[in-house]
């Protein structure tokens, strides 16, 4: 167990193209740390270099108290989990499982040891003498982590390790990984594209985009105070909808108005007072983030004034716990670098670049009775609006007071 | 693949439409699907039969009197079964050079079989899995080789072999043919190999395997069938070669189709030594074959990546 230390690591092909820039991260004793992105962020080539698969073409690896850069991987004490569990087909499963600790030269009785009691943990004890390929998916992952676990490393090195398994099973082995780490307290490095496993798992998030860490946080932090537009809309399902709007002085008032097309919400003055910097941007174009569950239908919650928009249901997806209400309004919708990457990665081939209009979904009470073509009101609870520099598309927070910031920023 | 057949057994309504089932089942399979389990079997008896019956003849041969053999057929065995007698084999084993012509080939088979799949496994790795400067133009030239014939070498060898002085030996004999297996054996392996996943290779690092170890654990386990196909057609290669053994091996060295093809004259031959020998010449390719033939199973990587 130890920490892992990475300063300025990076990462450039022979072909001049680079798949990690500048990386910080530091990892410590025993922490759960999640690597997310969306597909060819880097994140996979991050862990590869820490592992010892991928040289490093810049900055410093350390593990433990060890620079371990030009160390080879297996002289690194790190074990790795790959996404295609990677089993060796000709030997048993309580070979598997044993091979790193038989390479190591560890005595045969031990390794039995060793092997049993990892099985044991992980509910593997009836299938040592298995081969892979009479397990099942969740039996080859189960394989896949004792090889890891059995050797006790330094540090844990996940690679999408749930990613080819149905999604009941993901559930159950998400919340398995996440014992077995507590429980055995190693240092772990986690690579996902799923925002879900990244949330539930990590002790803290690193959000990765075209091989630039965007931010590393707590998982709530990462919800409350993104620090732009690609870490807000990346983190969150449904994803934060993003609109153009611009912020107006109020007459009398400390808060300020936000024109959102023909629709004007109410900024109460407490979050200007939070977000000083905020005041800078009135009288200029500013982009908008509403999560959808920051949403309500307005018939069931009581409208306040300057805190609704009126619109038309298009669409409602009733999923028993909550509905998902598709409507538009006339804001235009945000155009950056960082939407385009999330469009990208939502499998969009882009946005239209002069809309007039955006969709926008909202988590419903199922009590709700909108339905669609219907004309619908939208609470917003507009002490959690998020805005973002329409430009640079970096969160407009005014001081980094992150604690105060997140006790404040919880759902009431 | 267990996909693939369970589609073509819940429906067979697909498989006689040469449009739509064409491009989905293997022509192996569509031929079972046409001709039906009993018809097919009753062919590929009929095959098996056409293909054994000149080994047939050979063997029947090799048991009858040079005498017999001159005056009939083989097939006079089946009315005269008395014909019968080892006296050929007898014969064959009293002639000291052809059995020394026997242990010859072995001589030269075994090690030259035994070099060829050594060095191309270790090759092959190298050129499937290993980073070094020219790697690709290396394997380049070696799949070029591939195409150059032996006989253009057949000279210039000599001459080397003559200055070195192991010409006409056994020695000089494996040589040549390690070097000309090599290529093949290496690009053989070398596709093999490198279809074996990555990641394998990547969680045998993980585990604190160095390279040889790596070869030795996990590929040379999973190339098992590829290595067994290479060293069948090795030895069966080099076991049936009479080329190189003609120009390179001299009377004491020679192997046993160099002592066979002797045995044939202008005006007949010595259908006795040769039909005994041929058969024992035979037989043991055929036992290398079986021997290496559970190592043909299908699906071993099975269980691997997923």
């Amino acid at each position: 167990m130890a920490r892992v230390r990475l300063a300025g690591v990076g990462k450039t092909y022979p072909d001049g193209t680079s798949a990690v820039t500048d990386l910080d991260l530091d990892i410590a004793d025993g922490e759960f740390l999640v690597l997310v992105g969306p597909s060819g962020c880097g994140k996979t080539t991050a862990l590869r270099m820490v592992a010892g698969l991928e040289e490093i073409s810049s900055g410093t690896l350390t593990i433990g108290d060890r620079v371990v850069n030009r160390t080879p991987a297996r002289d690194r004490d790190v074990a790795m989990v790959f996404q295609s569990y990677a089993l060796y087909p000709h030997l048993s499963v309580r070979d598997n499982i044993g091979f790193g600790l038989q390479l190591r030269k560890v005595a045969k009785s031990e390794i039995k040891k060793r092997v049993e009691a990892a099985a044991e943990t992980l509910g593997l004890s009836e299938h040592l003498d298995r081969k892979p390929r009479n397990l099942s998916g969740g039996q080859r992952q189960r394989v896949a982590m004792g090889r890891a676990i059995v050797r006790d490393p330094q540090a844990f090195l996940m690679d999408e390790p749930l990613s080819n398994l149905d999604a009941k099973l993901r559930v159950q082995m998400r919340a398995e990984i996440s014992r077995i780490q507590r429980d055995l307290g190693v240092t772990t490095i986690y690579v996902t594209h799923d925002q879900v496993e990244a949330m539930t798992l990590g002790d803290r998030v690193a959000v990765m985009k075209k091989g630039v860490l965007q931010q590393v946080a707590s998982p709530q932090e990462l919800y409350d105070r993104p620090t732009n537009i690609f870490v807000a809309g990346f983190i969150g399902s449904p994803a934060m909808n993003l609109l153009q709007g611009s912020l107006e002085a109020d007459g009398d008032g400390d808060g300020a108005r936000l024109a959102l097309g023909d629709q004007t919400l109410a900024v109460p003055g407490p979050l200007l007072a939070e977000r000083p910097a905020l005041r800078g941007y009135i009288g200029r174009g500013v982009a908008v983030g509403i999560r959808p569950e920051d949403m309500e239908d307005a018939e069931l919650d009581g409208a306040r004034d300057g805190a609704v928009l009126d619109s038309t249901t298009e669409l409602v997806e009733a999923l028993g716990s909550e509905l998902l209400v598709h409507f538009r309004i006339t804001a235009a919708p945000v155009v950056t670098e960082d939407t385009k990457e999330l469009a990208r990665d939502a499998g969009a081939d882009g946005l239209p670049a002069e809309a007039a209009s955006s969709g926008l979904i909202a988590r419903f009470s199922p009590r709700s009775r909108t339905a669609i073509g219907h004309p619908v009101r939208v609470r917003v609870d507009t002490g959690r609006l998020y805005f973002f520099d329409p430009v640079t598309g970096a969160g407009i927070w005014g001081d980094p007071a992150p604690a105060q910031q997140q006790k404040e920023g919880t759902h009431a | 693949m267990s996909t693939r057949e369970d589609t073509a057994a819940v429906d067979p309504a697909a498989a006689p439409d040469p449009g739509q089932g064409a491009p989905q089942s293997s022509l192996a399979s569509r031929i079972v699907s046409r001709l039906g389990s009993g018809l097919l079997q009753a062919v590929l008896v009929l095959i098996a039969v056409f293909w054994l019956m000149p080994t047939l003849g050979l063997f029947i041969s090799s048991l009858r009197s040079p005498q017999d053999n001159s005056a009939s057929g083989w097939w006079a065995v089946l009315t005269e079964p008395s014909q019968l007698t080892l006296e050929n084999y007898a014969s064959l084993l009293d002639n000291e050079g052809f059995v020394a012509s026997f242990f010859n080939t072995v001589l030269i088979t075994v090690p030259s079989t035994v070099l060829i799949v050594v060095i191309a496994a270790l090759a092959a790795y190298a050129f499937a899995w290993l980073e070094f400067p020219g790697r690709d133009w290396l394997f380049l030239g070696v799949v070029g080789l591939l195409v150059v014939p032996l006989q253009v070498a057949l000279v210039p060898i000599a001459q080397i072999y003559g200055g070195l002085g192991i010409y006409g030996s056994i020695l000089g004999v494996v040589l040549f043919h390690v070097g000309y297996g090599l290529p093949f054996a290496i690009f053989l392996l070398r596709n093999f190999f490198a279809a074996i996943p990555r990641d394998l290779l990547e969680a045998a690092r993980m585990d604190g395997g160095r390279e040889f170890t790596i070869f030795r654990r996990v590929i040379l386990p999973l190339g098992g069938p590829a290595i067994a196909s290479l060293a069948i057609f090795q030895f069966l290669w080099v076991w049936n070669d009479l080329l190189v053994a003609l120009v390179f091996a001299d009377a004491q060295n020679q192997p046993m189709t160099k002592a066979l093809q002797s045995e044939m004259r202008q005006f007949g031959a010595n259908i006795d030594v040769i039909s005994s020998g041929a058969f024992l010449s035979m037989v043991v390719p055929l036992l290398v074959f079986f021997a290496f033939q559970r190592y043909f199973v299908q699906g071993v990587m099975a269980g691997a990546v997923k």
